[in-house]
This record gives C-alpha cells, structure tokens and sequence, in this order.
C-alpha cells in the first residue's frame, strides 16, 4: 500500500506546540505601561509632568507629615523641638483633641454625647442596609428622643412625652387612613395636639425622675455640633422636601405657586443670609415669650434650606417617571395619595437617590457656615479659641487639615454609600 | 349605546366640597391660601408688636447717613463719610468682582481637569480623580481659610523686600507678593490710550468677520482660507502699530516700596485672592464633573459615524462630540456659577467686603436695622439669582433638541 517504512518518517511529533509566549514589549507590566502612560509624545508629556507635580506634592507633605511633633504644649516648644526642621506641629490636635470634638461640653459628661453618636449607626442601620431585621426600625423611632435626652439632659419626661403624643397620633393615622388619607392626617395631628398638652400637664406635676445634668446649647460645639447640624437636618428636610415637590407638580394653582415661590426664594439666597435670619432677624417674628435657643432657629433655617434643594430633586425624579406609571395607578382606580405613596414617590425616591446624596453632602459641609454667625462648630473652634490662643497662634495647616480629614471621610463615605445604593437599587436591564 | 350616564345633577350639598371632585380641589386650595396667610399674618403681628416694644420702626433712611467706616478694597472710591447706600453699592461691587474672577478660572480648571480625567494617561486621570474628590468633599470654608492663612503668614512682609540684599524680591521686577496682598502695575490710560483699545476692541470684531467670511468661502466654493494666522494678525497688528505711533499712551504703573508699605500699581488684598483661589479651585472640582460628564454622554457611535464619514480626531472632537457635548454640560455649568456667587458671601470669614460684608455685615452692626439690611441683602442675591435662571431658560429652549 504504501512505500513508506516507520523509519522514513523522521520525526512526528506527538503533542502541539505549546504558544511560544508573546513578545516581552507586549505583556504584563510593559505592555500596561505602554498603553497607559507612553503612548505617543503627547501622553509621555503629561505623565512626566504629572510625576514631576506628584514629587513636588510628596516633597512639601511628607516631611511635614513624617517629622510632625505630637506632644508638646505650645507651638514654640513644637519650634524648640524641630530645631529649625520642616515638620509639622500636630501635637495642637491631640492637646485640643476634646475641644476640636466637644466644644465647651462639660469634660465628665462626655460618654452622653459618644453614645448618641455610636447609637446614631445602630439607628440608622435598619433604613441604611436591608439586610438588619425590620424590628430594629422601632429604635430608629426612638432614637431621636432618646439622642435629645442624652445629649441636652434634664429630665426623660420632656421627651419621653413628645414621644407618646406622636406614637398616640400614628395609631389614630393607622385608624382612620383606611377611610381616606387627608382624614387620617388630621386624626394623627389631633390626637397628638392632644396627647402632648394632656401629658404635659401631667409631666410637670411629676418632678424630674431619670434625669442628666442638663447642658446649655451654646456649651455644645465642635465637629459634635456639625454632626448634630447634619443629621437633624437632613432628616427633617427630607420630608418637607417631599411634599414641596407634590406640591410644586401639583394641578391646584394656588398651592403650586405656593410652592414655587417658597423654593426659588430660598435657592435664590446664600446659606449666610438665612443664617443671619436665625441670628438677628427670626426673634423679631416671634412671640415676645418664645425665647428659642440660637441652635433651634439655626436647625429651622438650615432644614428649611436643604428641604427646597431636596424638592427640586425630588420634582425631577417625579418628572422623569414616564407618564404611563401615572395612567396605570389612575386606571387601577387609585385616588391620589393612593397612588403618589403607592406607585409613584417609591420610584421617584429612587431616581432621586443620587441628587439627595448629594444635597446631603453639601448641607453636611454647609454647616461648617454657622462660625460665621458666631458658633463655636468645629471651625468655630479653630478660628476662636485655639487659633487665638497664645500657645496655638499659627499653626492653621494641621488644625484645618485635622478639620478637612474630618469632612472628607464623612461625605467620601456617604457619597461611596449612595453609589452602593444606585447599584442595588438599580431593577432596569442595561 | 347609550351607556353614557350623565354627571348626577342634585342641589348642592356641604359635604361635596370635601368629596366631589369638582369642588374639592378649591377647598383645599382655600384652607392653604388660608393657612399661608395667617402664617404671614402671625409672623408680621409679632414683629409690629415686637417693634413697637423695642420703639423702633421699619425705615430705610439709614441709608443715607454717613457710613464711618472704611472699606479696604474699593473698585470705586469711598472714604468713611460717604453713605451707607454707596457703601452697600461698593461691596455689591466686590460681590461681581469676585464672582466674575471665580467663574472665569474655574471654568478654565473645571474644563482642563475634566478632559484630563478622561484621558487615556492613567497617573493623570487619577490624579484629577483625586482633586476632584478631595475637594467635593471638603467644606468650601475651609479652603478659604487655610488658602487666606497661607497668604497671611507664609507670604513675606514688605520690608522683606527693602535694602540692596533684600530677604524676597518682586517678580519680573513689578510683582510684590505679600501678606498684605499682591501689588502689581496697574495701567494708566490717557485719552489717546483709549483708542489703541478701540482698536483692540474693533480687531477682536475683525478677527469674527475673517472667520465668518472664511466659512462662507469654504461653503460656497470649498476653498479653504486659512483662519488662525490671519486671526493673529488682525487681532495683534493694528493695536501694536497703533500703540506705538500714537506714542505708548498707555503707561504701567509700577508699585514701589515707600515708607512701610508699597505704594502705586494695583494692590489686591489678601483676602480677595484667598477668596478667589479657594472659590475658582472648589467650583471647579463640580464642573470637572459636569464636564467629564457630558462628554461621556454622547454615545460612542457619535464618535464612531463621524470617524466612518472621514473625519479626522480634531474636526470629530469639534464638530461632532462638542456641540452636542455642551447642550448637556452648559445648564449644570451656569448653575455652578450661582452657587459660586452664593458661596461668595463668605467673604465675610475673610473680611474681604463684599455685599455682606458691608451691608449685612458692618452697617448691621452698627445701624441695628437687622430686618432692613438682610432684607436689602436677600434681595440683591435674588435678583442675580432670578436674572441667571432666566438666561438660563433662555438657553435652554434655544439649544432644545428640536424634535417632532
């Protein structure tokens, strides 16, 4: 058959060639380099420049951060130590550590304000992640009442009241909403009108039991006043926003106009002017007898600003529902609550994710503002007692560095949280 | 068919005005017409009740008393005996000055740092990333504050630069750096300088006109004429040739150091340039936003359909991706200059004099007329606000995608 022998064939080889590897100037760390920061003059050019910024950058910091004094008692005993080296005097942060955080907080009430700030997680954990059991929501109610407590002191009772009084006005709103939702919200409002000035009478006749030294408004201060700025007032906004937005895209004229006029005031204006307000202005258009603290008619008008940013947010969420979700809950016969808290606000919220994260964050900077009307945040600190001081005079790049390291961790967190929270949300294919 | 029924035609009762859609929508729009203006009405009782216990009265005549302070930086002059009205004006004009320096540069660092997030360079995109985050993320106060010590106490103090071995000198020989601001030449215009800038001004018209009549020329007859030497010298030329035949009527005058301070030239505060370095760097960290952004929004097949008719990188970049590009980033950019006009009001931390600083600020403190003068400031923010929202409109309906 064949002329060929087995020996004719010299070599057959058994197995493929494993692929030689690719050229060394195509793989691996080259390669990526290549593409990334050599590729072309042009893209050399900036990466030679962008090295030369970042050496610079690194020659002013790290000598600054690596020789830096963290105990000494004054910024000239910081001078005597370096000796003339480059360094920075940091010892200023842990010498002023509870004043930066505290403010004028007395010293041995501090665990008060620590626990409202370790139960805030444990609060906030239930709305935050969805994995924690439901039945936490309950502490979330509580929390607020339970943080006032802590945090200003006196007696429980105050609180514990209020607290009563909107528990009593929800179950009216559970009794009568079945009937019709504006019913169900004049119930609750009655009941707990109702509730507060009853249990009020009574609270007074009861003394005091259960009660913390009590803590005057202007001792509390530092990055603790900034947080309590934040949180208060996100959380109050975010419902008044709500309901600026329905009513901004409402179909009733005089309530929309309402609206509109009261956001395009408010986002018309700087932070600075309303604050001002609080300061000077707001007395004027009380009764004579409300005597508020400067804290409470600072957190009105810081809530009052946030809530129209937080609407104009909220309205185009409501705009972007494509208007067949509108047309569906009408054709399902829902009546107008029905269908905003049914179908519409829970989509609407979610579109508006991003954009209230984002008002979030600015508010939580802008609270650093009210140093300008003479409160003692933790700016107010910096900018007052410390840097005035004669021990601490001219040593504002670590205290404000410490400040800025502060804010950046708190809104990088929650700015990371909320792209979590786009994703996970996120039910459209893409 | 005939199943129409027909709305019930009865008397009218109370009751539908709460459950008959007809009428429903008026009686809430009455109880909230009514809550609003008894809520007016409550605030406006307390203050007249308020008022009458203090014995003052709502009056704007403080305006025209003499003002008695003195305002450090003053685009027009104004000594302590002028009014408060002209003082409100001058810090009214600090407010522009500022906010106008603030917007021009940080739309120029917003641009340059939101194209380079985008680039193809690894280390540059980062390192944009990470100013865009650092400084997004950091209160704007902050940053006025340190950029404001940093001029104040690591800048040298004019008699550093005295002596003939002196401890700083003056850049180029007629910049000062100090901590009580920079000093540098300030032009001084005679009558025959103003026309070398009419020229000027009527060269930029001429460069519009080459470029105009150089499109049409490449439309009507797809002759090419080149644009940008030309453009240069019509814009340079004439005003060269001008300024030098007429003489230099325009001089520079040099700041110089006399007594403790330097005198002549152009000084700017310290806290005029913390306030708009601060400002222009924050800002344009969110623009860089809007700008990458934009750019990302236009889809990849824009880019691609415009690569298959031939066109070349440069002309795809202008023609095809930019226009469409700016429709999305213009509306958030003009929003970003209002909040960097808003977020100008904090030169107050800085004394820097602007409008609130002046109005709301000394004349406040020192009138009393606490309802007047933020009233006065409240409404000089909301026109600008008012006025940048309508242009904005404006915009918007103009550069709408004109669809169906």
């Amino acid at each position: 058959m064949s002329d060929t022998h087995a020996q004719s064939v010299g070599f057959v080889r058994r197995s493929e060639i494993p692929p030689a590897p690719p050229p060394a100037m195509e793989t691996g760390a080259v390669r990526w380099m290549r593409d990334n920061l050599f590729k072309g003059w042009a893209n050399t050019l900036l990466t030679v420049l962008a090295l030369v910024a970042i050496y610079f950058i690194l020659r002013a910091i790290l000598p600054w951060l690596l020789n830096g004094i963290w105990d000494a008692t004054s910024i000239r005993d910081c001078r005597d130590i370096l000796e003339g080296a480059t360094g920075g005097c940091f010892a200023v942060i842990s010498e002023r550590w509870n004043q930066l955080l505290f403010g004028r907080y007395p010293q041995d009430q501090y665990w008060r304000p620590v626990l409202a700030f370790a139960l805030v997680f444990v609060a906030a954990a239930p709305v935050l992640f969805p994995s924690v059991p439901r039945r936490m929501l309950w502490f979330t109610g509580v929390f607020p009442f339970l943080a006032y407590w802590l945090i200003w002191g006196g007696s429980i009772l105050a609180p514990l009241a209020v607290l009563a009084a909107l528990v009593g006005g929800y179950f009216a709103y559970r009794a009568v909403v079945d009937r019709s939702f504006v019913l169900g919200l004049v119930a609750g409002a009655v009941a707990a009108v109702l509730i507060a000035v009853l249990l009020g009478a009574a609270v007074r006749d009861l003394g005091s039991p259960l009660s913390l030294a009590p803590v005057a408004s202007r001792e509390i201060g530092g990055f603790m006043l900034n947080f309590i700025l934040g949180v208060t007032c996100v959380s109050l906004s975010l419902p008044l926003g709500i309901v600026l937005a329905l009513g901004r895209q409402s179909s009733l004229p005089i309530i929309k106009y309402i609206c509109v006029a009261f956001i395009e005031f408010i986002r018309g204006v700087p932070l600075i002017t309303l604050l001002f307000v609080a300061n000077v202005v707001l007395a004027y258009f009380l009764p004579p007898q409300a005597n508020f603290d400067l804290i409470i008619r600072v957190i009105i008008m810081i809530t009052l600003f946030a809530a129209a940013y937080i609407a104009e947010v909220i309205r185009g969420g409501l705009a972007a529902l494509p208007t067949g979700q509108y047309e569906a809950a009408d054709s399902l016969g829902l009546d107008y609550w029905q269908a905003t808290r049914l179908i519409i606000m829970p989509q609407a919220l979610k579109i508006s994710i991003p954009g209230i994260v984002n008002v979030a964050i600015g508010l939580f900077k802008d609270t650093t503002l009210v140093s300008v009307i003479s409160m003692f945040d933790l700016v107010g600190m910096i900018r007052g007692p410390i840097l005035a001081s004669q021990d601490w005079n001219g040593v504002y790049w670590e205290l404000f560095g410490f400040a800025a390291l502060l804010f950046f961790v708190v809104c990088y967190a929650i700015s990371q949280y909320s792209q979590h929270l786009e994703r996970r949300l996120a039910t459209d294919h893409r | 068919m005939t199943a129409m029924t027909e709305a019930p035609r009865g008397s009218f009762r109370l009751g539908m005005l709460v459950n008959d859609t007809r009428y429903r929508s008026y009686t809430f729009q009455l109880i909230a017409l009514v809550a609003v203006a008894g809520l007016f009405a409550w605030l406006i009782s307390n203050a007249v009740a308020n008022l009458a216990d203090l014995g003052q009265d709502i009056s704007y005549e403080f305006l025209g008393q003499p003002a008695g302070y003195d305002i450090n930086q003053q685009p027009i002059p104004f000594d302590s005996q002028d009014t408060h009205l002209r003082a409100a004006v001058v810090g009214v004009m600090n407010t522009l000055i500022v906010a106008v320096l603030g917007c021009v540069t940080a739309t120029v660092i917003g641009v340059l740092a939101g194209v380079l997030r985008l680039s193809n360079n690894w280390i540059v995109s980062k390192l944009m990333a990470v100013y865009v985050e650092a400084f997004r993320n950091v209160p704007v106060l902050i940053w006025i504050l340190i950029i404001f010590s940093v001029m104040a106490n690591a800048l040298p103090q004019p008699s550093a630069f005295r002596g003939d071995d002196p401890a700083s000198s003056m850049l180029l020989g007629s910049f000062a750096f100090t901590n009580r601001g920079v000093y540098a030449p300030y032009p001084v215009m005679t009558p025959l300088g103003w026309v070398v800038v009419a020229i000027f001004l009527a060269s930029i018209a001429g460069v519009f006109w080459w470029r105009a009549r150089a499109r049409k020329a490449l439309y009507d007859s797809g002759r090419v004429v080149p644009v940008l030497w030309p453009s240069l010298a019509i814009l340079f030329l004439p005003t060269l040739i001008a300024f030098f035949a007429l003489g230099r009527p325009i001089a520079l005058d040099y700041p110089e150091l006399r007594g403790f301070n330097f005198q002549g030239g152009l000084n700017v505060r310290g806290s005029l340039i913390a306030l708009w370095i601060a400002l222009a760097i924050y800002t344009g960290a969110f623009i860089a936003e809007n700008v990458r952004a934009g750019i990302q929004a236009v889809s990849r097949g824009q880019t691609e359909a415009a690569a298959s008719l031939g066109l070349r990188p440069g002309r795809i970049m202008n023609l095809v991706i930019l226009p469409q590009a700016l429709r999305i980033i213009i509306p958030p950019l003009i929003s970003q200059y209002l909040n960097l006009t808003k977020n100008s009001s904090l030169a107050i931390a800085v004394g820097y004099m602007d409008v609130t600083g002046t109005l709301g600020g000394i004349t406040l403190n020192q009138t009393g007329r606490a309802i007047e003068c933020v009233l006065l400031l409240m409404l000089f923010y909301l026109i600008i606000s008012l006025t940048i929202s309508a242009v904005m409109n404006v915009y918007n309906n103009a550069v709408r995608l004109k669809e169906r």
